[in-house]
């Protein structure tokens, strides 16, 4: 599976060759580095781990500084595996945009979605509430209604869906074209929305 | 590689260097909310093409760049009817100011309360 880490620019709308209009997401994909090639014999499988990211020396773990100067690398802040990717590449060398991915391809993308905070059930669960405010119903609009049977059970069933933090997951989009690609500022646009806010990771996989 | 995002976050500059790397200049010509405009507009049905005319009044203009928008605004036998259109859409054949409106607000909602006489906009004359 070839792929690459990217960061999430923001949203703007295109116009295609047919003249239609399309909402797009910018991804920002600068050249990501292998910092580590495993294989057969020594992990059991064949995958490169791409990094992303420059940061500081003192923002990394000792263990991290080695690990980027076998590579040969500056320390980055983002590392991702991809197993089986296509392209011949060995440590330290880097991936650009265009080499991995073109116009009209077929890709998903994995971010972490925005963090909502604590939320009701409708809308983390995406119950109806209460569909009257009439009829002897009192502020209990967007209450969640029975969690269950009385003294059988007695209890209250496992993964019974109820309040609670919402958001900050990983979600994977799948089946995104590719829009363009503009190699020279090493940008993508990707047709439809990506999970995550502005400058948050991306994982583009092919 | 250093990423241009982060801290010093230049999120817009990029979003517009997208935007200009991706539109086709299409001079159109300037016009404000108020205006009596005729957009021609393609409609493609099947393999036939055709050009169809909107005439009516520019209640709003949204948005800036690639993604700016206009409605447009017409009354068809009685019953008002509003058609946004992206400034820059390449379906767009071109749009003919008719009349330029004297208006004291930049969206135009209040005409949709509006009928018959009241819902006229002024013409702004202009002075030599």
């Amino acid at each position: 599976m070839n792929g690459l880490i990217g960061k999430k620019v923001g949203m703007t709308s295109v116009y295609n060759d047919a003249g239609q209009y399309i909402a797009c997401t910018v991804v920002e994909a600068l050249p990501n580095v292998v910092t580590q090639v495993k294989n057969e014999d020594t992990d059991g499988y064949y995958a490169l781990q791409l990094g992303y990211d420059e940061t500081k020396e003192k923002n990394v773990s000792n263990q991290m500084i080695g690990h980027f100067k076998k590579a040969k690398s500056a320390p980055l802040r983002k590392l991702s595996e991809f197993r089986d990717f296509e392209i011949e590449k060995g440590l330290g060398d880097s991936v650009a945009i265009e080499e991995v991915f073109q116009e009209g391809d077929v890709v998903n993308a994995v971010g972490t979605t925005k963090g909502k905070g604590f939320q009701g059930v409708v809308k983390r669960h995406n119950f109806r509430g209460v569909n009257d405010a009439t009829h002897g119903q009192h502020n209990r609009l967007r209450a969640p209604g029975s969690i269950g049977a009385a003294s059988y059970p007695a209890k209250v069933i496992k993964g019974m869906r109820m309040a609670g933090r919402t958001g900050g997951n990983r979600v994977k989009m799948r089946n995104l074209r590719v829009v363009k690609i503009l190699a020279e500022k090493n940008l993508m646009l990707i047709k439809g929305a990506i999970p995550g806010h502005k400058g948050s990771y991306v994982i583009i996989e092919k | 590689m250093q990423s241009f995002l982060g801290y010093k976050c230049n999120v817009m500059d990029l979003i517009k260097y997208v935007q200009s790397q991706m539109s086709q200049k299409q001079e159109q010509p300037s016009f404000k909310p108020g205006d009596n405009v005729a957009v021609n507009y393609k409609i493609v049905e099947g393999s036939k093409e055709r050009i169809q005319v909107f005439k009516g009044d520019v209640i709003q203009i949204k948005g800036q760049g690639l993604t700016k928008s206009f409605t447009v605004r017409k009354m068809s036998n009685g019953v008002g009817v509003e058609r946004i259109f992206p400034i820059n859409s390449p379906n767009i054949v071109d749009i003919k100011i008719l009349k330029r409106g004297k208006v004291r607000r930049a969206k135009l909602y209040y005409l949709r309360e509006l009928v018959g006489k009241k819902a006229k906009i002024k013409e702004r004359t202009f002075k030599k």
